[in-house]
């Protein structure tokens, strides 16, 4: 039995169609990631399956139970929101307690859920503190132990992250990835933030237009976009394009011409206008692009010394390519280069349908 | 003002500092109104309205110093008294009742109803009327003749009264209605846009909880709502320490002087009874009565800083 | 928990709601039951101003009238007396326009200019008179009119049109100046220091730069202004005589003074063109006029 299932979801606000026949699987304990940019229906998705917000068509399924006419409260739920939504006149302790004693548990089970999520995310000095006087990361963690405490089995994040400092995402993130290990609740979370949503995610979904594009682990999103899109919001440095066609399994452009065997391809026998990407790392510089398969010669326009790597944007005939260096490397600006890729490590799109190939 | 212009760019390129004193000269100039205005009129005038009321002024002002003898008169003033009453009974009662009624329509509006436009136009249209327009509407609807008790009466229940300006004891309350009439819209604005500016995901949180909305509104919302509360009840206040053209119309004060109140007691003494002295030192109880309310709030919001926004 | 009433039915899609579920009855039945008590007033008094005296007479107050007549509308306006005049309310309704206009110009003009100077050009003391006039919207007028009176009547201006439009305009100020101030403080600073390098000065930047922008604070003023000078009865009573009274205090004296038979149709007409002005502002500008009272009660 899965966790979550979403049936032919279906969200209209008028004549505006916001999730359009959304399907969708969560496993029992499994880390999601609904990862998009703004307006993609990511925080729409979540919040219909919170029963925050009323669908329009389809169904919704928790821990086997048809909750979508129910009530939030009772979908077995917890849910983590952006702007931490602390109740700011009670203390964390009262914030924790506040939905059970309205539930009207008996005082002791409330006293042993509190002290027990206190405990697991370790603010257990904080109790009697009000939330203005707590730190960004102090009440993201009261706003997760108020979901803690319901003992519920889904988790919901609505991008917790977002409002906090680099540093501060950072540390947290860790800490819910490892609650996430501690307790293998099934954990839904909403980000634009692709490094969350790799480093967190057990399967990402990728969202655009009240669609998902993509649902797979990581290493599939990252290695087998399904489309152009997902393979342009992944990784970063984006991934390098260039516009050519397919024929025969051969690909030209006006930079270059190759044949595509060792490209492992979705389609056979395509042919038509096609995108090649490929990304910054797998693309070879220097002495070692002799070796390449295709080879290509530019200057560097550009260079961002990150310390580990250097970043370098080479002007191959005007098209532009990242290209990810060593950080000790000896590039310089204005500097001709050689570079160059394999089949094995490209993607290829169809130009109309921007699918993969 | 083309040499001010002049000025204030040779202040710019000025290579030492100017003269403190006509630094922003124009804007000090241009602020001389409000300058005079504060200093004059409201400083000014309240000293003088304080200090002649220890004088025994009657139709003319007058420096004769009699201590507080105008204030022992004023307070065996049978008349001043029952403007006190009222002014308490109106003031208590408005002040609960108007955010009762403001903040109940306020919430109910907020609940995401259809016609909002609507129902805030006739909730509020009263507010932008005069008060004696206000007075002189209600005194007809509370016309035993042909207002509201005629009326009920027509529907077939023959004994209903509801005369309140005809009878001394309750007629206070009459006037209540009426003010709680115009005033009722500002107050249940006031409160909406309070309680727009609460973070919807706290709505959100609730309902994760569990929490019925009234007990949200309770337990989170209004305790979040607090500063909003405050500013209105100062408002209100305010308001209700000056009632007067409300009263003039609506009642003139009567029947007999069941319905006064110190605005018009004092206006009565200063220009139709030639009691310039009574009238000060009523005018300034009135002053403590509401400074009793404003500077204790001036402290709360404005701490020990002394600046604006 | 599942609804074991609903059983039989598979949850999906929208939750099936009853419009006349009990939350609902209760919250438009209330709102719509509250609308009537603000609204019955009006409608009562519209339609008693429509009606002869003898329908009047006779009784029910709600019921539309039998043969509209629009006499009690000409009465008002023209033939009811005060005092000695019988030009009826048409006096007051110019009265007021004669006030009203300078007034609203002038504390207009005057707090804008002082609004900004606060919010652009601090200068030493600049808080602490502000602070005062704030105060000072709080002092019951009662307290300062006659002091007021009295410097009038020296500068030879008691009862005439100037003292009572500078009258309004000081009260107005705290309010307004306020508005202002606030409004000022939340244009971008760059605008200012921009002109200010460009070798502007006070009323440079003031005309050229921030009045073009703002014209709906300016608009909110006004409305704010407009209403409240048109529907003011102590300042008008206190600071003019009885050929100069504005509507509101002749629509006082005309109903309230009247001996013997009350003509209510035609009180009741008089009564709404005293509205008509503040009110006729009010449907027009709908959220202009909320923004306004919202603007004026948040301070800070």
């Amino acid at each position: 039995m899965n966790s979550v299932e979403i049936k032919k979801l279906d969200l209209h606000f008028g004549s505006v169609e916001v999730l359009n026949d959304l399907n969708l699987e969560i496993e029992k304990g499994e880390f999601l990631v609904l990862l998009g940019s703004s307006g993609c229906g990511k925080s729409t998705l979540l919040n219909c399956i919170a029963g925050l917000l009323e669908i329009t068509n389809g169904q919704i399924f928790i821990e086997g139970k048809n909750v979508t006419w129910s009530e939030p409260s009772e979908r077995g739920i917890g849910m983590v929101f952006q702007s931490y939504a602390l109740y700011p006149q009670m203390t964390v302790e009262g914030n924790l307690s506040f939905g059970l004693k309205n539930a009207k548990l008996p005082k002791d089970e409330i006293q042993k859920r509190v002290a027990r999520a206190a405990e697991i995310l370790q603010i257990e000095s904080l109790l009697k503190r009000k939330p203005s006087a707590l730190s960004g990361g102090q009440r993201q963690r009261v706003a997760i132990g108020r979901a803690l405490v319901r003992d519920v089995d889904v988790f919901l994040f609505d991008e917790p992250l977002s409002n906090l400092d680099a540093k501060l995402r950072a540390d947290l993130r860790i800490e819910i990835k490892q609650l996430h290990q501690k307790l293998h609740n099934t954990m839904i979370y909403v980000t634009h933030d692709q490094i969350e949503a790799m480093t967190l995610a057990d399967r990402i979904a990728i969202m655009k237009g009240g669609k998902i594009l993509q649902l797979a682990s990581p290493d599939v999103i990252y290695n087998k976009p399904k489309v152009k899109y997902v393979a342009e919001f992944i990784g970063s440095p984006t991934m390098n394009f260039l516009k050519g066609s397919i024929s025969s399994n051969q690909f030209s452009s006006s930079l270059c011409d190759f044949a595509l065997d060792g490209y492992s391809s979705d389609q056979l026998n395509f042919s038509g206008n096609a995108i090649l990407g490929v990304r910054a790392e797998h693309i070879s510089s220097g002495d070692s692009a002799s070796l390449s398969q295709v080879q290509l010669n530019g200057s560097v326009e550009l260079l961002e010394p990150l310390g580990s790597d250097t970043l370098a944007r080479v002007n191959v005939d005007g098209s532009l390519f990242w290209v990810r260096l060593d950080g000790q490397s000896k590039v310089s600006l204005n500097q001709e280069l050689a570079i160059g890729f394999g089949t094995e490590n490209i993607h290829l799109f169809d130009a109309v349908s921007e699918q993969r190939i | 003002m083309g040499w001010l212009i002049l000025d204030t760019k040779n202040e710019i390129m000025d290579q030492k500092r100017p003269n403190q004193l006509f630094r922003n000269k124009t804007a000090k100039i241009a602020a001389i109104p409000m300058i005079l205005t504060a200093l004059f009129v409201f400083v000014g005038g309240t000293i003088w309205t304080i200090t002649y009321s220890f004088t025994k002024s009657g139709l003319l002002p007058k420096l004769k110093w009699v201590g507080l003898k105008q204030y022992d008169r004023l307070w065996a003033t049978k008349k001043w008294l029952v403007a006190i009453e009222n002014l308490a009974i109106y003031g208590i009662l408005m002040l609960l009742l108007v955010f009762i009624i403001g903040f109940i329509l306020a919430a109910l509006i907020d609940q995401k109803v259809r016609f909002e436009n609507t129902f805030r136009t006739i909730i509020l249209y009263p507010y932008a009327m005069s008060f004696v327009v206000t007075g002189l509407i209600w005194q007809w609807m509370l016309n035993p003749e042909f207002g509201v008790q005629s009326i009920v009466r027509d529907f077939g229940w023959k004994s209903f009264s509801f005369d309140p300006l005809y009878n001394s004891d309750i007629a206070i309350y009459g006037v209540l209605i009426a003010g709680l009439w115009q005033g009722s819209g500002l107050v249940m604005v006031l409160m909406l846009a309070g309680l727009r500016g609460i973070d919807q995901e706290i709505w959100k949180a609730a309902r994760i909880d569990g929490i019925p909305t009234w007990k949200t509104y309770l337990m989170v919302v209004i305790p979040m709502m607090r500063p909003v509360f405050i500013t209105t009840l100062v408002l209100v206040t305010a308001g209700i320490v000056k009632v007067y053209d409300l009263i003039v119309a609506q009642t003139s004060g009567g029947p007999g002087i069941s319905t006064e109140v110190p605005a018009k007691y004092v206006y009565d003494a200063m220009f139709s009874g030639q009691n310039l002295g009574q009238g000060f030192a009523a005018s300034t109880m009135m002053l403590l009565t509401v400074a009793i309310v404003v500077i204790p709030w001036a402290l709360l919001e404005f701490g020990g800083d002394k600046k604006h926004g | 928990m599942a609804n074991t009433r609903t059983m039989n039915v598979e949850p999906s899609g929208p939750k099936p709601k009853k419009t006349l579920s009990r939350n609902n009855i209760f919250l438009y039945g209330t709102l719509f039951v509250i609308a009537v008590y603000y609204a019955v007033p009006l409608y009562v008094m519209i339609v008693t101003s429509l009606k002869g005296m003898p329908e009047i007479r006779m009784g029910n107050l709600f019921a539309p009238p039998v043969e509209v007549t629009f006499e009690p509308w000409v009465k008002a306006w023209s033939e009811q007396c005060t005092g000695l005049k019988c030009d009826g309310l048409s006096t007051g309704f110019w009265n007021s326009v004669r006030i009203t206009i300078p007034s609203v110009l002038v504390s207009i003009a005057i707090s804008s200019v002082n609004g900004y100077a606060l919010a652009n050009w601090r200068f030493k003391g600049a808080n602490f008179f502000f602070t005062i006039l704030i105060f000072g919207a709080f002092i019951p007028y009662q307290v300062m009119i006659y002091p007021i009176v009295i410097m009038l009547r020296e500068m030879g201006i008691y009862g005439t049109l100037t003292g009572l439009v500078i009258v309004h305009s000081i009260f107005g100020m705290p309010i307004i100046t306020l508005l202002f101030r606030n409004y000022f403080t939340s244009l971008p600073e760059e605008l200012f220091k921009a002109a200010r390098v460009d070798g502007a000065g006070f009323w440079g930047i003031f005309f050229r730069v921030f009045l073009p922008m703002s014209v709906p604070i300016f608009t909110v003023a006004v409305i704010l202004q407009v209403t409240g000078i048109w529907n003011d009865f102590l300042f008008g009573v206190v600071f003019t005589g009885p050929e100069a009274y504005p509507m509101t205090v002749q629509l006082n004296s005309i109903v309230n003074s009247v001996q013997g038979v009350k003509e209510y149709n035609v009180n009741m007409a008089a009564t709404i063109l005293t509205a008509l002005v503040p009110l006729s502002i009010y449907f027009v500008s709908g959220k202009l006029f909320v923004r306004g009272i919202a603007a004026g009660a948040v301070k800070g």
